[in-house]
């Protein structure tokens, strides 16, 4: 019953798109059509999880088509928590946009633009979580990467497309290993079925499968900002539009984490690539940590620090145990969340100081105390002070980590290694967090003049110099939404128990390819 | 599986030429460096379908072994529509970074009212321009009224010469 369902969070989203499109000189519609759109996915992805989670995954076979013939949809407990999480956090960031727009009166942002093309990534980004073969998750990425194209320089001011430049070059070459890895791999194999793929690929000679393999996680680390082919993200994602940095920090690198669970998952069964993963992971951690520590502007530090966070989900993955994905899984929730709501405070903090760089702000908690708070708890909560979720998602990874040590001592020390490196990066994001809030919260206004530092100093400033925009009315609902996530991050911690389990079950389902083979293929492979 | 040496160099040479034109600075290279690899892509995705065989429909006396796998065209034909969308966003994203390097920002700021005042002056002048041609062609066609074609007088007075020479 609940298969129908599968298509619509698809269909849904690109046919709002069109209407939203045609509505283009009615802002209210407009607003209308994609905010119920975006509830009705929203809705939908909630019964899909209730139902995926009590009653086993749902396939769908396009057109009646069975596979490895038509195109199939598979949506199991993985793919439904991703839904879920991804859905609200596009409606609540939509809502956030709404309240701009209306604040603005539209002067600076062709809204008519914006609407379809925001429907459209979400479109994208859906079809990617419940893409049951390698081609529709490409199909999946081209969608929302050629929304993000648009919506990046959305106004096309100079600074965007200079930014802009660099995002859609560097995603059009992630797009073109990604598809050379498909022909590789159909050349292989002779299908591109992710079940099937799940079969036949682990007959492959080892080589064959490390080269094919290498070349799929390298199209999906460049979509993921692993490091060392991260370098894009911090100069792309700053100068877009609030609400459109927001949903791309915590949904579009997150599509690419998700990409890279799968692979080792399902497709590569026999492949074995752990050490790499771990070593990538660690020096993605502490590297992108260590580049936020040097910037002053907020966005920039924020960017650093979304770099660096994908560094333990990686390691979770490199683990490749049921308590390591739990985690994992875990954590991509709590930062999607997270990192969402912090860049939706920024846009916040940019309206009500004038400025992003901790150089131009001061006195914000005296003249602001919500913002404060805004900022403040997911700011403890990225830097992993307990009991938030942040604590609980890296508590769950370095245990993991320990169990993963004391079954395989022959790499015990690399795992310690990179422990030890995601405490050190928790550290630093918080001296890094706290750094902005001393200086632009708890600092006196009168502070702000002539005041020099030893060690500001030596931060740097976002290339453009910092865009001082008037302080202007802050609406309301750009504050109910970001204070709405800020909830919503509380949550993770206060329903943390369920939700383990819940990732607990993804993960057991994860590490059964031979179930997910059994679910695309009820009567077995031919 | 089978496959042809010649796509295979011409494959090479795609990806060889479309990287390097990569490489450059200039936006509109890289977007030609861009649709030539994408281009050298596709032809791996063609490669990948074997040996070229019967068209791939099923019917009575067609042997399956002896057509052509039609996956890998169906994906080709959707990378191509990816790519020509893509092309397309380059292509305006292109002509507005040389617009912003041309112009500026300023180039923005025209005053729209300022526009259509002016626009409306243009069009004036074209109907005032227009009105005058006109008027002179009218004079012309009147005064070819007023006064018959000398040529055609001679022709005619040359007729009638011959008609008397003839009585």
């Amino acid at each position: 019953m609940t298969a129908v369902l599968v298509p619509l969070v698809v269909l849904l989203p690109l046919l709002g798109a069109a209407t939203a499109l045609i509505l283009g000189r009615r802002r209210r519609a407009q607003m209308t059509v994609s905010l119920g759109v975006l509830a009705a996915v929203t809705v939908i992805a909630a019964v899909l999880l209730v139902s995926v989670d009590a009653n086993g995954p749902a396939v769908v076979y396009i057109g009646g088509w069975d596979a490895p013939w038509g195109i199939t949809l598979v949506v199991d407990r993985l793919s439904a928590i991703m839904l879920v999480i991804s859905a609200i956090m596009l409606l609540v960031v939509l809502v956030y946009s709404v309240g701009q727009g209306i604040a603005d009166q539209h002067r600076e942002t062709p809204v008519s633009i914006f609407h379809p093309s925001y429907l459209i990534l979400s479109a994208g980004v859906f079809n990617a979580f419940i893409a049951g073969d390698l081609f529709n998750l490409y199909v999946g990425f081209e969608i929302l990467l050629s929304a993000s194209y648009v919506l990046l320089t959305l106004g096309g001011t100079g600074e965007r497309i200079r930014a802009g430049v660099t995002y859609i070059i560097v995603s059009l070459v992630s797009s073109l290993f990604f598809l050379s890895a498909i022909a590789l791999i159909y050349g292989a194999t002779g299908t591109v079925n992710i079940g099937q793929l799940s079969v036949r690929l682990a007959e492959l000679p080892g080589d064959v499968q490390l080269m094919l393999h290498l070349l799929l996680l390298i199209a999906f680390g460049i979509k993921a900002a692993v490091f060392p082919l991260s370098f894009w993200l911090p100069d792309s994602y700053p100068t877009a539009p609030a609400p459109v940095t927001a949903v791309f920090a915590g949904l579009l690198t997150k599509v690419g984490v998700y990409a890279i669970i799968r692979t080792e998952t399902v497709i590569f069964t026999e492949s074995d690539v752990t050490v790499l993963l771990m070593v990538i992971g660690g020096l993605t951690m502490l590297i992108g940590i260590l580049g936020a520590l040097t910037q002053a502007d907020i966005k920039r530090l924020l960017s650093f620090t979304l770099v660096s966070h994908i560094g333990y989900m990686i390691f979770g993955i490199a683990l490749g145990s049921q308590l390591g994905y739990t985690a994992t899984i875990y954590y991509v929730v709590h930062h999607i969340t997270v990192q969402t709501t912090l860049f939706l405070t920024t846009g916040l903090i940019e309206r009500f100081g004038g400025a992003t760089s901790i150089n131009r702000l001061a006195g914000l908690l005296k003249a602001s105390p919500l913002l404060g708070v805004l900022f403040f708890i997911p700011a403890l909560n990225l830097g992993g002070i307990p009991p938030f979720s942040g604590f609980l998602g890296k508590t769950g990874l370095f245990l993991a980590g320990g169990e993963e040590a004391a079954a395989d001592p022959a790499n015990a020390w690399l795992v310690w290694i990179v422990i030890a490196a995601g405490a050190v990066t928790s550290l630093i994001t918080l001296y890094a967090l706290t750094r902005f809030w001393n200086m632009a919260f708890w600092r006196g206004r009168r502070e702000l003049e002539g005041y020099e530092s030893v060690l500001l100093g030596s931060v740097l400033e976002a290339p453009e110099g910092a865009t001082v925009t008037a302080t202007r009315t802050t609406p309301v609902l750009m504050v109910v939404a970001t204070s709405a996530l800020v909830m919503l991050t509380v949550c993770l911690t206060v329903f943390a128990g369920p939700l383990f389990e819940l990732t607990g079950r993804a993960a057991a389902d994860l590490l059964d390819a031979g179930a997910y083979v059994s679910l695309v293929f009820p009567g077995g492979i031919r | 599986m089978t496959a042809s040496l010649t796509l295979v160099i011409l494959m090479a040479v795609l990806f060889g030429a479309g990287v390097s034109i990569m490489l450059e600075r200039s936006l509109t290279r890289v977007l030609i460096g861009f649709l030539l690899v994408g281009n050298a892509v596709n032809i791996l995705i063609y490669l990948m379908s074997g040996a070229p065989g019967l068209a791939p429909i099923l019917g009575e006396g067609v042997d399956p072994d002896e057509i052509s796998d039609p996956l890998p065209q169906a994906f080709v034909l959707t990378a191509i529509v990816i790519n020509l969308g893509i092309t397309a966003f380059m292509l305006a994203l292109i002509y507005r970074s040389w617009w912003l390097a041309q112009l500026g920002a300023e180039g923005d700021l025209v005053d729209d009212a300022a526009e259509i005042a002016e626009d409306a002056e243009e069009a004036a002048d074209l109907i005032r321009s227009s009105a005058a041609d006109d008027q002179a062609i009218q004079d012309l066609i009147d005064a070819s009224d007023e006064e018959p074609d000398e040529d055609l007088e001679l022709e005619a007075s040359a007729r009638d010469r011959d008609e008397e020479a003839k009585r």
